[in-house]
């Protein structure tokens, strides 16, 4: 409940901020205050810009438009150290520890007493036992903090925001990484501050968590402000309606429905890898099967286990009527799966190298003789891929790394293209992509379905997957816990699917694994044999 | 009070480089040796060598300039080939081990066999190395500086018992030096050896799928893995090339002077890196060119050559050296920096 009813001064304030990632827009004119000593919450969809909202919050990110306000004064943070000195921290996702280190040397690291150079052990300690008596958790000064629990670990970062006189917490997606009992720990955390008068902002996309401690919550959709409001006027239900709204994306098409005897072109029984538990599907040949579910639910591991990113711990593999025991990205993709990485920086391009150069990557060996690359044949190889997936790049002889998000991502749609694959595995299509480029590469995925090839798709975006996917499946803890079918699912099912926990205390799923056990996958002619 | 930031690493420091496209010229489009995107190096050596040229009646004769190149060849030859090994995100220390061992193998074999032979047998120990070197790099994932600076000490040792500290001469078996010392169109054996090499890597580099890949694999080993490149044997391929190179330059010293010892080749894995470096192939992978390697070699040289002629106090030598050296890499961060 929140603390008091009197006048409460505003914290921090955005004025209209406005903040673009190249052609993307992250957040648009948003206004939204933060009162002084609340726990104020940050949802939306993925994408919606709640983490970008955070990082103007914390100085990460200087806003394009608009300004921020601290206790009513503008104020424009160059770096996460000036938002420090003005009272502001984060505590990121990704945790900035020394391992090594104890818990009170990692406090205050940087700031620790000392007398010349050598230091004060006692003071430090002393300091550091004062600090979590005032603020009412702590950890053991002597811990050594590699070893330290998760939540541990998040409080050494909360202390030693607190040890350097921060008043305003920034959270960042805290419990994504947490176990069920941690999740209440760092909720004492976080109530803990607000009864020391400290202001907390929670980005957070567990709503319950949200309706549990949060005074405020602010709703972003596809960077626009929803509304700002006290939680106590929410339910879980609003918010999945506010988070999702009402407008459906135009640049969706007609889905084209796969023939029903299609064979099964890629089917995966009982898979187990690191953060894959048993997962069961397949893929016809002319469906869009997409995978969602909420960011560390297991779906990009699944996509990497089957490439051959990813160890297999257990499972079996069938591609186009193919067992594969051991997958490797270059044997699947001489099998005919080629797959379209989430991160286009870290797994996709060569950014420091020509565009053609980047296309014709996986094809070199047709495209030469004897090891010699004959230019002629990749010249218009590459001319005539760009111009299928529509890449409007300055020159096939550009660095990569001069094209916007949209064109990176359908110039890695052209190499993968170019492989002639029966089955498409594509993590996140659209993420960081222009409204345009996202409807060429629906375009893209519904004629390559229609060839009858198949697609998996990987999508945060309840949007997408219902514009685009045939059937859906919805994963949760590193399992399928659903499966909907794509023209007949809403939002609110997809949604509800993902986000809210429907039984059992460890997140055990209440639903079965998709798919009929009894299905033997078969060959991608139509002439092999069927098992009984 | 200070106070130290964690976790406030530069965004997005990776290997992000924007270059200015340019045209090329004919003779570069036929070879692929010349990829003038980035002048870099090419602006310092032409104007050392104008100055020199001005300064020095000596420098711009045929006599000179050819002496310089074949005084260079063993130099140049490993530099080239550990060129590959940088652009495809390795580094190769061993090379001056390997250049030792491999001319007093070929020393000793000259003693007992036939010369060919011999040249046969040294080039093999290159390759032996070298494989050794790639695939402890990649199958056991160790980190070839490491890989390689433990090879250098192994194979030093092993050069340094089989000859028992001993120079072996092989005075007597003047056809080994055929090698070398004999001349084609006025031009002497080793230098048209080091052009073929410089031809043939820098073809392969810049030509074949192979030197695709290469770029790939040191560009974005994750992205290569993904899109089917074979990033292991790539990488293995390039140290094998580096060690067989390393033990031509073993070769041709050991011919030239009709001699070899254990203890030849101690500084050559730095002077050839700093060539390299010089030239401007990144030590973090994926970028760089043989033609860079070759000018960055020869300016080094030239700046030799220069106090030679010049007459100048070759103690400052070493000190003009480093400077080139911390200029040239921090040109490359900083510009690294400045686009990320």
């Amino acid at each position: 409940m929140p603390a008091g009813r009197g006048p409460i001064p505003t914290h921090l304030e955005l004025r209209a901020v406005s903040k673009r990632y190249g052609g993307a827009r992250a957040l648009e004119s948003v206004s939204v205050g933060i009162r002084a000593g609340s726990v104020h919450a940050v949802v939306g969809e993925n994408g919606a810009g709640k983490s970008t909202l955070g990082k103007v919050v914390g100085g990460l990110v200087a806003p394009d438009g608009g300004e921020v306000a601290l206790w009513g004064t503008p104020v424009r943070f160059r770096s996460p150290r000036e938002a420090l000195d003005h009272g502001v921290a984060t505590i990121a996702q990704e945790l900035a520890i020394v391992r090594e280190l104890t818990a009170a040397e990692n406090v205050y690291l940087g700031v620790e007493p000392r007398s010349s150079m050598v230091v004060r052990r006692r003071e430090l300690r002393r300091r550091y036992e004062d600090l979590c008596e005032a603020v009412g958790f702590g950890v053991p000064a002597n811990a050594v903090a590699g070893r330290l629990r998760v939540a541990d670990q998040q409080k050494l970062e909360v202390l030693r925001a607190l040890a350097r006189d921060a008043q305003l917490l920034v959270f960042d997606e805290p419990s994504a990484a947490l176990s069920r009992d941690d999740v209440e720990r760092l909720h004492e955390v976080i109530r803990s501050l607000r009864s020391r008068g400290r202001t907390v902002v929670l980005i957070s996309h567990f709503l319950r968590e949200v309706l549990e401690v949060a005074d405020d919550v602010t709703v972003l959709r596809d960077g626009r402000l929803v509304r700002s409001g006290p939680s106590a006027e929410e339910t879980e239900e609003t918010l999945v309606q506010a988070m999702l709204g009402r407008s459906f994306d135009q640049s969706l098409l007609p889905k084209q429905r796969p023939e029903p005897g299609a064979p099964v072109l890629l089917s995966v029984r009982d898979l187990w890898a690191q953060g894959v538990n048993g997962v069961s599907l397949e893929v016809r040949g002319g469906e869009i099967v997409a995978l969602t579910g909420l960011v560390g639910a297991g779906r990009t591991e699944v996509a990497e286990a089957i490439v051959g990113l990813r160890r297999l711990a257990r499972g079996s593999l069938v591609l186009c009527g193919r067992v594969v025991r051991r997958p490797t990205p270059r044997r699947m993709l001489h099998l005919g799966l080629a797959m379209v990485p989430e991160s286009r920086k870290e797994q996709g391009l060569l950014l420091g190298r020509p565009v053609r150069e980047n296309a014709v990557l996986s094809v070199l060996p047709e495209l030469s003789r004897l090891s010699y690359v004959r230019r002629g044949m990749e010249r218009r190889a590459v001319s005539e891929v760009l111009g299928r997936v529509d890449v409007r790049a300055a020159h096939p002889g550009a660095e990569a790394d001069t094209l916007s998000g949209g064109n990176q991502q359908k110039l890695l749609f052209a190499r993968v293209l170019l492989t002639k694959p029966r089955v498409l595995v594509a993590d996140e299509p659209t993420r960081g992509v222009d409204v345009g480029a996202r409807r060429a590469i629906y375009e893209l995925l519904g004629r390559f379905a229609a060839e009858g090839r198949a697609v998996l798709m990987i999508s945060s975006d309840a949007e997408e997957v219902l514009g685009v996917a045939h059937r859906v499946l919805v994963m949760r803890g590193g399992r399928i816990v659903a499966e909907l079918d794509g023209e007949t699912a809403t939002e609110e099912e997809l949604v509800a699917a993902s986000l809210l926990v429907p039984t059992g205390p460890d997140g055990v799923p209440s639903a079965a694994s998709a798919g009929n056990p009894g299905l033997v996958p078969q060959a991608c002619q139509n002439d092999a044999e069927v098992a009984p | 009070m200070k106070t130290v930031e964690l976790g406030a690493s530069l965004p997005d420091a990776g290997p992000r480089v924007r270059l200015r496209a340019a045209s090329k010229g004919t003779a570069a489009r036929l070879l692929g040796l010349l990829d003038l995107r980035r002048g870099g190096i090419l602006v310092p050596f032409i104007a050392l060598f104008v100055v020199l040229s001005a300064t020095s009646s000596a420098f711009l004769t045929k006599d000179n300039l050819l002496n310089i190149v074949d005084q260079q060849a063993s130099t140049l030859i490993p530099a080239v080939a550990v060129t590959l090994v940088l652009v495809a995100g390795g580094i190769d220390l061993s090379i001056g081990a390997v250049y030792a061992l491999a001319g007093v193998a070929s020393a000793h074999f000259a003693l007992v066999t036939s010369p060919a032979l011999a040249v046969a047998i040294g080039l093999l120990v290159g390759v032996a190395i070298g494989a050794v070197n790639g695939v402890v790099t990649t199958v056991f994932r160790v980190n070839s500086l490491i890989t390689t600076l433990a090879t250098a000490y192994v194979v030093s040792g092993v050069a340094g018992l089989a000859t028992g500290g001993n120079i072996i001469t092989d005075f007597n078996r003047p056809g080994f030096a055929d090698f070398t010392r004999s001349s084609f169109l006025t031009v002497r054996t080793s230098t048209w050896v080091t052009l073929l090499v410089v031809l043939l890597l820098g073809f392969l580099l810049h030509r074949t799928t192979v030197g695709r890949y290469m770029y790939a694999a040191g560009g974005n080993a994750e992205a290569a893995r993904l899109a089917g490149v074979r990033v292991y044997d790539v990488k293995i391929f390039a140290f094998i090339l580096s060690g067989t190179a390393a033990a031509l330059g073993g070769l041709i010293d050991a011919s030239r002077v009709l001699s070899a010892e254990s203890s030849a080749g101690t500084t050559l894995a730095f002077t050839v890196l700093a060539g390299v470096v010089v030239g401007g192939t990144s030590i973090l992978g994926g970028r760089g060119a043989v033609w860079r390697s070759v000018v960055g070699v020869l300016f080094i040289a030239l700046i030799g050559n220069g106090f030679d002629l010049l007459g100048l106090d070759p103690l400052y030598e070493q000190i003009v050296l480093g400077v080139f050296l911390i200029l040239a890499v921090g040109l490359d961060a900083w510009t690294r920096l400045r686009r990320s």
